[in-house]
């Protein structure tokens, strides 16, 4: 399988997984008086597939759309390739190589899938390489080629995450974040997005994914973070986190029992 | 009578056509930012008084200058009053766009004066002219012809062109556009100098036809155009240029079709339709794909 979009870039740069790309350190995030986030602190490194899974309003989605530069945080860093992103408005964060697919895909439905697929490329001026990357990516999800002058809107909710996810490919980015993509998706269709998720990791892009459906993103990841009640409570590989006998209750946000002080 | 019959269409598309095109810079304003901006009506007016200034020059310098205020206003007035408030409350966002209105509108008046001006823009255009043994007026088809050309470009331009993508991109969620990114200044700016243009060009069509300039000349219009975009649905350009151009025709023909006696009430019967047409349709004629998006 190949992945001539993503490619072209992690081809040239795959260095080995070692080699730290996004560092997110103390991140407090709030809106009003609701605090979404209290302290997390995460890695991600080159080729990596990371995954925070956690229940609805963990803050998973805050902790996205702080690093994409949608909601500044409170307090902490978030330093991607050496440098800091706080003061980095969201285009620049996108153009420094971070791509958000966010939670609800946001398709926009009355332009056609052509002209969503063109609106991911807005921060390239390589046209030819644009519409090389266009023609790699129609071989890689045969249900947009047929689609190809419909509006984006009429498209069924598998085929609008696939849009969403190629349409993020198009800027290139060697971060590539996804919230939430098998939210609202048929088992069938989810396996079909979580598919085309394996072969970009094979092909060695980054990937940072936020998921309520713990089994498939663990599935996939290489790490695995859980948020609770907007705090890392768990963090190690797939084996580990289905292995340990505290996952349940660290998703679920409940002390686990050995963690209880003995009276 | 059939020469009455037509005679009467042709005023009413020509009226149509001048609020579609109010209608449509109100629109597009209304689509990036969600503004809906009352300040357009002083574009109009400002585009008015340039024509005055220079009336003693060559037409083609009159429209040229009108063009430049209008855009150059449009565009001062974004810079410093809209775009410290983006994002803002609608309502912040109607109120300001009421306050540079009437600021502009009153600074003409304490400038220039209050007082009727008439100006003499383009007499030849008042000139009947017959078309298959119809007398029609030259302005009337004019001001048809030229809305068809400027809704082409303008449509050309949103379809085919890559700010006019992006423009739209960011009508329908100016989140997810920035997301990709897609300029919001860039593209905003972009759309109050369109919404210039369209209002000088309703400048320079509506002072042909009325000869005459007042600071508050531009109200009218632009407050008919906006119930116009309502009906259409806010947030939908299809959707304001039909809007706007079913008041305005429906205002003209309601004039020929009303019995003698009504015919000075014609409004009411027009907001009758109004209302008529949000009681069934609340969401406008043409409803955005963005104001359903953002529930």
């Amino acid at each position: 399988m190949t992945f001539p979009v993503a490619a072209q870039r992690t081809d040239k740069n795959v260095q080995a997984p070692s080699e730290l790309l996004l560092a997110v350190d103390d991140l407090h995030v709030g809106y009003g008086s609701i605090t979404a986030l209290r302290g997390v602190t995460l890695r991600v490194h080159r080729g990596e597939v990371v995954a925070v899974v956690g229940p609805n309003g963990a803050g998973k989605s805050s902790l996205l759309n702080s690093i994409a530069g949608l909601v500044r945080p409170r307090q902490g860093q978030i330093r991607y390739a050496g440098r800091a992103l706080d003061s980095l408005s969201i285009e620049n964060i996108l153009r420094s190589g971070i791509a958000l697919v966010p939670e609800g895909r946001h398709i926009f439905g009355s332009m056609t899938v052509e002209e969503n697929l063109l609106l991911g490329a807005t921060i390239r001026s390589d046209r030819q390489a644009v519409a090389a990357d266009i023609a790699d990516l129609i071989a890689r999800f045969p249900i947009l080629r047929g689609r190809w002058q419909q509006p984006a809107g009429r498209l069924s909710g598998g085929e609008q995450q696939q849009l969403a996810i190629a349409r993020a490919l198009l800027c290139r980015p060697a971060l590539l974040m996804l919230d939430e993509p098998s939210l609202g998706l048929a088992p069938a269709i989810i396996d079909q997005v979580y598919k085309i998720l394996h072969e970009l990791h094979d092909r060695g892009t980054t990937i940072l994914l936020v998921e309520q459906n713990a089994t498939r993103a663990l599935e996939i990841a290489d790490h695995t973070h859980v948020l609770s009640a907007g705090a890392l409570r768990l963090s190690g590989t797939s084996a580990e986190l289905l292995s340990s006998p505290q996952f349940d209750a660290a998703y679920f946000g409940v002390t686990p029992p050995e963690q209880v002080p003995a009276s | 009578m059939i020469v009455d019959v037509i005679q009467g269409l042709v005023d009413a598309i020509s009226v149509g056509s001048l609020y579609a095109l109010t209608a449509l810079g109100i629109g597009l304003i209304f689509g990036v930012m969600r503004l809906i901006n009352f300040a357009h009506s002083e574009l109009i007016m400002l585009t008015g008084y340039t024509l005055l200034l220079f009336a003693s020059e060559p037409a083609a310098v009159a429209i040229l200058g009108g063009l430049v205020v209008a855009v150059a206003v449009a565009l001062i007035t974004e810079r410093i009053a809209f775009r410290p408030l983006r994002g803002a409350d609608p309502t912040t966002l109607l109120v300001a766009s009421f306050a540079v209105s009437f600021l502009i509108q009153k600074t003409m008046a304490l400038t220039v004066g209050s007082k009727t001006k008439g100006v003499d823009f383009l007499p030849s255009l008042g000139e009947q002219i017959v078309v298959a043994g119809i007398r029609l007026q030259l302005l009337k088809m004019v001001t048809i012809i030229v809305t068809v050309v400027l809704l082409v470009a303008l449509s050309w331009f949103l379809r085919r062109t890559r700010y006019g993508r992006e423009m739209r991109a960011a009508a329908e969620n100016f989140r997810m556009a920035q997301l990709l990114g897609v300029r919001s200044d860039r593209v905003i700016s972009i759309a109050f100098a369109i919404s210039g243009v369209l209002a000088a060009v309703v400048g320079f069509l509506f002072v042909s036809q009325s000869g005459f300039l007042e600071p508050r000349m531009g109200l009218q219009l632009v407050a008919i155009a906006f119930v116009g975009t309502v009906i259409g649905g806010l947030g939908s350009l299809v959707g304001a240029a039909i809007g706007g151009f079913i008041v305005g025709a429906a205002t003209v023909l309601l004039q020929l079709v009303l019995p003698y006696g009504l015919r000075e009430f014609r409004e009411v019967f027009v907001y009758l339709l109004v209302i008529f047409i949000l009681l069934v349709r609340p969401q406008g004629l043409i409803p955005s794909a963005g104001l359903r998006q953002r529930v």
